[in-house]
């Protein structure tokens, strides 16, 4: 009995194979070009990813073709979860690539983004950044690109508002081993520490940990005026509603990622009065394309069930698309060496302000948005703008 | 440090201790009775935290809270039908790989039902009602933990020394194939050892989830290897010494972290059960059994 | 009827060749290259873990951690010089490391080639140094209490290379990226995309010709009974340690293989779930059968990652849509595949036997007379 299930088996196996093999290959002899999209789908950063997901399937909806060489080239996205971890994230850069992507969007997360780095430069596949703010993404590495600010420009901007708003001591809480928020954490203390405040404590947790009470005790006998806490969406409440618990009234201040509703839901009323820093108001559309985008963003969201707050990552996301197709279009051609070509001349009008590229790739963005949370919601405190 | 602060990171480390306690006793009596380590127990725990998340969203707390317990137990209980039953008779080593098969298997279930991204914990409104005593603050539930963890023990304890099917689980420990021959139902003994380790994996979760707010699929890996190593360091089959062991590893991951040496706070549990292994290796409480050479 | 040594000897050079072939028409960046070359990696760890359990009856979970120890050395040598300062932004590199790496790229130019291979080496050496400490007090312990040391000494080994302490040689938690590709061999004769199928070719025959001598029959003494083989003559301890210290040296090898063929490693790479999937890789292939281990490291890469991808994938048929198919049911159906193995065919596919042209040949045979004796009965061909 029990070798006849296993031959059955086996024989399903196979059926399942040829039926895999054979599937409908994409439809249609129309012209392709395909464009890959590399983001964390699941593990620690897995909520940020899909929300650039989001916004760049978004794009495609709005510009779903692109002009080369007279003819019309329908665009095909390619998704490849990277899991938010570094050895997941070479073999998906790997998958996009053996699929014949000609340009990367991609990723939430600095760490991954420098792992797969490598593949896209040895493949001359150019890659673009949507969020991911460590320097060393695009850092000697030519064919990576990003739409965003810079962590030294953010953790400047942090350290100015917090001394502004009269910290003279703050505690530093990054996670060990993560690029961004190590890296955020250490140009906020050079920048905190030169406008003439002290760090009082400076802590590290380990990635996926969940329990904060020794850390933030030793927080809280150090007193701070401030805590400066860049951490990925899922640590976030965490961090928040144990401080609370345990007494601390400080400030928490923290990057770009906290800047997700999904940190109001589960913090709760422990989140009122957090401040961060990000690239995108959706009360304050700076351009033309942004005034399009945002009703039209909104919609798109209520119609996939998801609140509809826009989160800047994915106003990121969708520029990051446009910077591809503009660059396609001028390039003229689907190779992928053209298009990087092409891409280090770009200039356009994008949701988050003019996207143009610097010698490094990274786009030449001085303006940062202030944001906190206020009645459950995320208000608009100020812009700041930091002189280069 | 200042006394609270101190004061702040024992209370951490005791309620933290209180909940690798409970697991570590399903750990040590399974190890009794079937001389099997258990990978799974930490996988078990980790379903128990997902259990509670959906029926927390449907039902009130007093009825989602047995409700997962009872989950739980029937999970235990199936997981012990399915793959450990065959292969009693089977080497040592084929058991414990089919555990760590199980482990690996709810693992990927998890990920594949509940996703890989952290789900936050429901919050049971009493539990996490904070408290602050003079600069020490917590929530209720980290007062109840050790607390808590010391009933069920005592309870536990009169089970097994005062009950017959105490008795029974004794005897099957102490030898089973002689147990057998005497006639003890082997099949019910191993059933009810497994019904109490996942109901105090259970309630080991609830408690320890409550405090961190977040689960993911691998949320049990480390804990259940740290509340192994806890059973190994009280001595295998002794169920006070799991608790010893349980509230050491807790206070002392603590009092690393907050020393700084986090990297190192999974790293020394291993260490600890490596010097117990070479110089004690039948744990603090142990029975000297004349099977380990 | 034993066909002649000859024959065989022909039949394996003519595989041999086929399969090179095969090797070198690939593209390089496909999919398959690239799970063919995972699977030659893991076949030379899974080779080596099988050593330990399958032929010496030592149940050893550290594989991870001893993978750490040669993929770390391995990537701390061959990152070039001018990419250190990218990768070790954080903290800085240790001078001495770093003069060492100068003084070998500035070598003559034989050096330049031979050097990554070195750097295995010494990958696989640091290794073994390790696991001889760590083997003389733990491979005291009994068979249960071994997995659970030995997996505790993964832990510990990642703990320690990932430390803050350590940033200046490991890179703390940050790992190491820009690690090169695979060396090419003989001056561009063997093309990269080869290398680890040659490399992996040495080890797993390195390994084969250990099993075939003495003391390969002393290990499966042990394996079999301690007390009777220790009564044979047999030095338990010295030659459990040289079953662990050799494994492990294979083991490092493949570490470094790995850390060349992800070009960026941190201590997650190497976490406990790497050392299961091993474990369950040598399950699949049969504990105690190297062939089987070798088969089944493909097998298990090629359908983790390729075909089994399939039901990750939302599947309609003629406007249906099967119900299960999303992310992550690829996984749970191969945990299913892994318990079915456990419980009903502990044997693995090959159980212990090994790779022969004989039992090859024999297959038509083979099939004649199970189908044929079904056939003669009647119905039930148990």
């Amino acid at each position: 009995m029990k070798k006849r299930l296993m031959v059955l088996f086996a024989l399903l196996l196979c059926v399942a194979m040829l039926a895999a093999a054979c599937a409908p290959a994409s439809a249609g002899t129309d012209k392709v070009i395909k464009i890959g999209v590399f983001e964390p789908q699941s593990g620690q950063n897995g909520g940020g990813g899909f929300q650039e997901v989001l916004g760049i399937r978004y794009a495609k909806e709005v510009y779903p073709t692109v002009e080369i060489n007279g003819e019309t080239y329908r665009i095909e996205l390619v998704e490849a979860d990277n899991k938010s971890d570094k050895t997941e994230a070479v073999s998906a850069a790997q998958s996009l690539v053996s699929a014949g992507c000609k340009v990367i969007i991609g990723s939430y997360g600095s760490g991954v983004s420098i792992a797969a780095g490598e593949i896209f430069l040895d493949n001359k596949v150019p890659a673009i950044g949507a969020s991911c703010t460590n320097p060393q993404v695009t850092l000697g590495n030519d064919y990576y690109f990003r739409v965003c600010f810079l962590d030294p420009f953010q953790g400047t901007v942090m350290a100015n508002y917090a001394s502004q708003a009269g910290a003279k001591s703050a505690a530093v809480i990054t996670e060990l081993g993560d690029d961004y928020s190590s890296g955020l954490g250490t140009f906020f203390k050079d920048a905190f520490v030169k406008l003439g405040g002290t760090v009082a404590a400076e802590e590290q947790f380990q990635t996926n940990q969940t329990d904060f009470k020794a850390i933030l005790t030793n927080v809280k006998a150090a007193n701070p005026d401030v805590i400066f806490a860049p951490s990925s969406i899922a640590t976030a409440p965490l961090i928040i509603k144990q401080a609370r618990e345990l007494g601390i009234t400080a400030t928490i201040m923290a990057g770009d990622t906290w800047e997700n509703s999904s940190i109001i839901e589960n913090a709760g009323k422990d989140a009122e009065g957090i401040v961060f820093s990000t690239f995108f108001d959706d009360a304050q559309p700076a351009t033309a394309e942004a005034q399009k985008f945002v009703p039209g963003f909104k919609k798109y969201l209520t119609d996939n069930k998801q609140s509809d707050i826009i989160p800047a990552v994915s106003a990121l996301g969708y520029d990051a698309y446009l910077a591809a197709i503009n660059a396609i279009k001028s390039a003229n051609s689907t190779d992928s060496t053209a298009i990087r070509d092409a891409l280090t001349k770009v200039s356009f009008e994008g949701v988050t302000g003019s996207i143009s590229f610097d010698e490094n790739g990274d786009a030449k963005k001085d303006m940062a948005f202030i944001k906190t949370v206020q009645d459950g919601q995320f208000k608009f405190l100020k812009t700041v703008t930091v002189a280069k | 440090m200042s006394m609270t602060t101190i004061l702040q990171h024992c209370l951490t480390g005791i309620s933290l201790g209180g909940a690798y306690a409970l697991i570590a006793i399903g750990y040590t009596m399974v190890y009794g009775i079937l001389r099997l380590i258990n990978f799974a127990h930490g996988e078990i725990f980790m379903m128990a935290g997902y259990f509670m998340i959906f029926c927390m969203s449907s039902m009130p707390y007093f009825v989602a809270i047995p409700v997962v317990i009872l989950v739980t137990v029937a999970l235990g209980v199936a997981i012990e039908r399915a793959a450990y039953k065959p292969l009693r008779t089977a080497p040592r080593m084929s058991i414990m790989i089919s555990a760590i098969g199980v482990s690996y298997l709810l693992q990927n279930l998890a990920t594949y039902l509940f996703t890989a991204i952290p789900r936050g914990y429901p919050e049971i409104p009493f539990l996490k009602q904070t408290f602050h005593i003079k600069d020490v603050s917590a929530s209720l539930v980290t007062f109840l933990t050790p607390v808590l963890t010391i009933v069920i023990v005592v309870l536990l304890m009169l089970l097994i020394n005062h009950t017959k099917i105490g008795m029974a689980m004794r005897a099957v420990s102490k030898d089973f194939e002689t147990s057998q021959l005497m006639g003890i139902k082997i099949n019910s003994v191993i059933s009810v050892t497994f019904v109490i380790g996942s109901a105090l994996a259970a309630v080991g979760s609830i408690l320890y989830f409550t405090d961190r707010m977040s689960v993911t699929p691998f949320s049990g890996t480390l804990p259940g290897l740290k509340c192994f190593v806890a059973a190994v360091f009280g001595g295998i089959g002794s169920i006070p010494g799991a608790v010893v062991g349980g509230f050491l590893i807790g206070i002392t991951e603590t009092i690393l972290v907050a020393l700084g040496y986090s990297t190192f706070s999974d790293a020394f549990t291993f260490i600890l059960l490596i010097v117990m292994l070479l110089f004690l290796p039948t744990g603090l409480f142990g029975e000297k059994s004349t099977d380990k050479v | 009827m034993k066909t002649k040594k000859s024959t065989k000897r022909i039949c394996s050079v003519l595989a041999f060749a086929a399969l090179l072939a095969f090797l070198y028409l690939l593209d390089p960046n496909s999919m398959t290259m690239k799970l063919l070359q995972k699977g030659a990696i893991l076949a030379v760890v899974a080779a080596s873990m099988n050593l330990l359990n399958g032929f010496t009856g030592l149940f050893s979970l550290g594989q991870a951690g001893f993978m750490s120890i040669g993929a770390y050395i391995t990537a701390l040598l061959t990152i070039p010089v001018k990419s250190l300062d990218g990768v070790y932004y954080a903290g800085g590199m240790s001078e001495g490391i770093r003069a060492f790496k100068m003084a070998m790229e500035a070598g003559p130019a034989w050096l330049t080639s031979v050097y990554p291979f070195l750097a295995l080496i010494l990958g696989g050496v640091a290794a073994a140094l390790v696991a001889a400490l760590i083997g003389i007090p733990v491979l005291r312990l009994k068979s249960d209490y071994l997995a659970i040391a030995t997996l505790g000494v993964s832990e510990i080994i990642r703990a320690v290379v990932s430390s803050p302490q350590m940033e200046k040689i490991t890179n703390g938690s940050y790992g190491l990226n820009k690690i090169p590709n695979f060396p090419e061999m003989f001056g561009g004769a063997v093309p990269s995309k080869v290398t680890p199928f040659l490399i992996a070719a040495v080890c797993i025959a390195l390994m084969v010709l250990l099993i075939n001598s003495s003391y390969g029959r002393a290990f499966k003494a042990i394996r079999e009974d301690e007390t009777a083989a220790e009564a044979m003559g047999v030095n338990l301890f010295k030659h459990k340690e040289m079953a662990f210290v050799i494994s492990s040296f294979f083991t490092g090898v493949g570490g470094g293989l790995l850390a060349m063929y992800l070009r960026s490693i941190d201590a997650k790479t190497f976490s406990i779930a790497l050392t299961y999937d091993i474990l369950l890789i040598i399950v699949i292939g049969g504990i105690g059968s190297m062939t089987g281990s070798v088969l089944s490291a493909f097998l298990v890469t090629v359908s983790k990652e390729g075909f089994l991808r399939f039901f990750d994938e939302t599947l309609t048929i003629g406007g249906w849509q099967v119900p299960l198919f999303r992310a992550g049911f690829r996984m749970v159906i191969f945990s299913i595949l892994l318990m079915a193995v456990v419980l009903f065919y502990r044997r693995g596919i090959m159980g212990t036997k090994e790779f022969s042209w004989d039992a090859v040949f024999g297959l038509p045979g083979w099939f004649k007379r199970k189908f044929g004796r079904k056939a003669a009965r009647g119905g039930d061909g148990r």
